[in-house]
């Protein structure tokens, strides 16, 4: 057999049977093998996809997180300058309440001292008029009989009365 | 450009070793007894029973089936052991291993030769390696893959991603199956015929016409209208060139698997005939000093030979990837094919 001639025998089995292992092949092998591969990648390509998805809303939650602090920092800060606020404005409100009543009392004492010292003065303007009288009467019935003796009484009149 | 690289080295390869044989043949004159080109040309030739060794006069050889059919006899079935040493049986006899009737009728030769014989044995070895890959999968799915699938899950990846899809482009599915088996089918068969007692069958022109006349007819099955009209009506042509660009066109769609066809067996009978030349120098120089060099010669001439398996195997598939390509191919990436555009670079003229 020339080794440039091809020879007819062979060449019919070589077609019959390439034929048959190709066929066999594709049904029972290359089929399940390549979508096994595609399966398997798309599936690893999918995971990828998820991950960098997931990475993403990680980012996303936090950067909400962080949001939500701030706004919750901001909150408080304000209600703590409300507070303040408040609290002053009561400290104020209670201060001038204070001092009006403080004042309002002391006005009050005052008028009472007032009256008081009015009531007073006015008895010891009657008691002192009620003295003279008297002392005028006991002068005068006195006079009527001796005249240093008068002298002498009031003299301790005078010394009796103690104005008080 | 890679490919491109590729075709020229294998051309350079092809040349270099085709030189070799001739320099052996000249020696065979000379060399009594010994007839180292004959006995070359039996080692790559294929034959009607299996020869293994001989030690002195006891041959161990396995007696293939012969089949034949001749008009008017019918069909002939019986063991080679019977024409054995030139013995004719039932009117048929073997001259230079070519099977002959004595009556001169033409003979159909089916006979299970040592080359079908090897044949059968790779689509049983493929069919076994492949469906147990195939076991890998289902049985683990989307994991990773282990043992002979993990081994073969790169060559298969490769040939997908590698050669198919740049080369064929979105439409690579359909023909996955015909490059992955022409691929795995060619190398195994290279591998098979480096071993001791294999037989050379992909370095049988039969075997390689089969294979390049299988891509031919994919090819032009699957043609579209771009296709032929690069052919019949080539774009940025002067129409005045046309009647010598419509056969140039023409002889190319035909020469294209016909180097396919040339490439794998001159490559691969090339290989066997530089090894056993260099085994049958120790028998020319009749000096066992001789063994040493040549063994050495004819170890790293093996070694080579393992890359040429795996190369040619992907140069035939990545070719007939980038033949399927220019011809399924649509209007815009027109330029790919042959002249050595590596898919990055798309298409100049037009």
């Amino acid at each position: 057999m020339n080794i440039v001639t091809p020879d007819f025998g062979l060449i019919f089995w070589q077609v019959v049977i390439f034929l048959i292992v190709l066929l066999l092949l594709r049904s029972f092998a290359w089929k399940p093998i390549l979508s096994s591969l595609k399966e398997r990648e798309s599936s690893i390509e999918g995971a990828l996809r998820m991950a960098d998805q997931a990475k993403l809303e990680m980012q996303q939650l936090q950067a909400g997180n962080e949001k939500l602090l701030a706004e919750a920092r901001m909150e408080r800060d304000r209600i703590l300058k409300e507070a303040t606020a408040m609290s002053t404005q009561l400290v104020e409100l209670a201060k001038t309440r204070a001092t009006e009543e403080g004042s309002r009392m002391i006005a009050q004492a005052r008028e009472a001292i007032q009256n008081e010292k009015n009531a007073a003065l006015a008895e010891v303007k009657n008691t002192a008029a009620q003295l003279s009288i008297d002392i005028a009467e006991r002068i005068l019935r006195r006079e009527l009989t001796d005249q240093p003796a008068q002298q002498q009484l009031v003299d301790s009149y005078l010394k009796e009365v103690k104005l008080n | 450009m890679k490919r491109l690289l590729f075709a020229l080295l294998c051309l350079f390869s092809l040349t270099a070793r085709a030189s070799e044989p001739v320099a052996t043949t000249a020696d065979a004159t000379e060399a009594e007894g010994f007839q180292p080109g004959e006995m070359i040309l039996h080692h790559i030739g294929d034959s009607h029973e299996w020869h293994w060794f001989s030690l002195g006069e006891d041959h161990y050889t396995t007696y293939l089936p012969v089949l034949a059919y001749r008009a008017g006899h019918g069909v002939s079935a019986f063991s080679s052991r019977e024409l054995a040493e030139g013995k004719t049986y039932d009117g048929l006899k073997l001259e230079h291993e070519h099977l002959v009737s004595e009556d001169g009728a033409k003979v159909y030769d089916f006979s299970i030769t040592k080359n079908v014989a090897s044949l059968i044995l790779s689509a049983a070895v493929l069919l076994l390696v492949f469906t147990a890959v195939a076991r890998g999968y289902a049985k683990r799915g989307t994991e990773a893959p282990r043992g002979i699938q993990s081994f073969f899950e790169p060559i298969i990846v490769f040939v997908r991603d590698e050669v198919a899809k740049k080369s064929i482009g979105p439409k690579y599915e359909r023909y996955m199956p015909y490059l992955l088996t022409v691929f795995f089918f060619i190398w195994f068969n290279n591998l098979m015929g480096l071993m001791p007692g294999g037989a050379n069958l992909t370095g049988n022109i039969a075997v390689t016409m089969t294979l390049a006349i299988i891509t031919l007819l994919i090819t032009l099955f699957s043609s579209n209208k771009n296709y032929w009209a690069h052919i019949f009506a080539t774009p940025g042509v002067p129409k005045a060139l046309l009647p010598i660009m419509i056969p140039v066109e023409l002889i190319g769609v035909f020469v294209k698997p016909f180097s396919l066809m040339v490439r794998l067996f001159a490559n691969i009978t090339a290989g066997h005939i530089v090894t056993l030349s260099f085994i049958a120098l120790i028998f020319i120089f009749r000096n066992i000093g001789v063994a040493p060099v040549t063994l050495a010669f004819g170890l790293f001439i093996f070694f080579l030979e393992l890359l040429v398996a795996i190369l040619q195997a992907y140069i035939f598939t990545l070719l007939t990837a980038m033949y399927i390509g220019g011809a399924v191919e649509e209007h815009h990436d027109a330029d790919y094919q042959m002249g050595g555009g590596d898919g990055a670079t798309p298409a100049q003229v037009h």
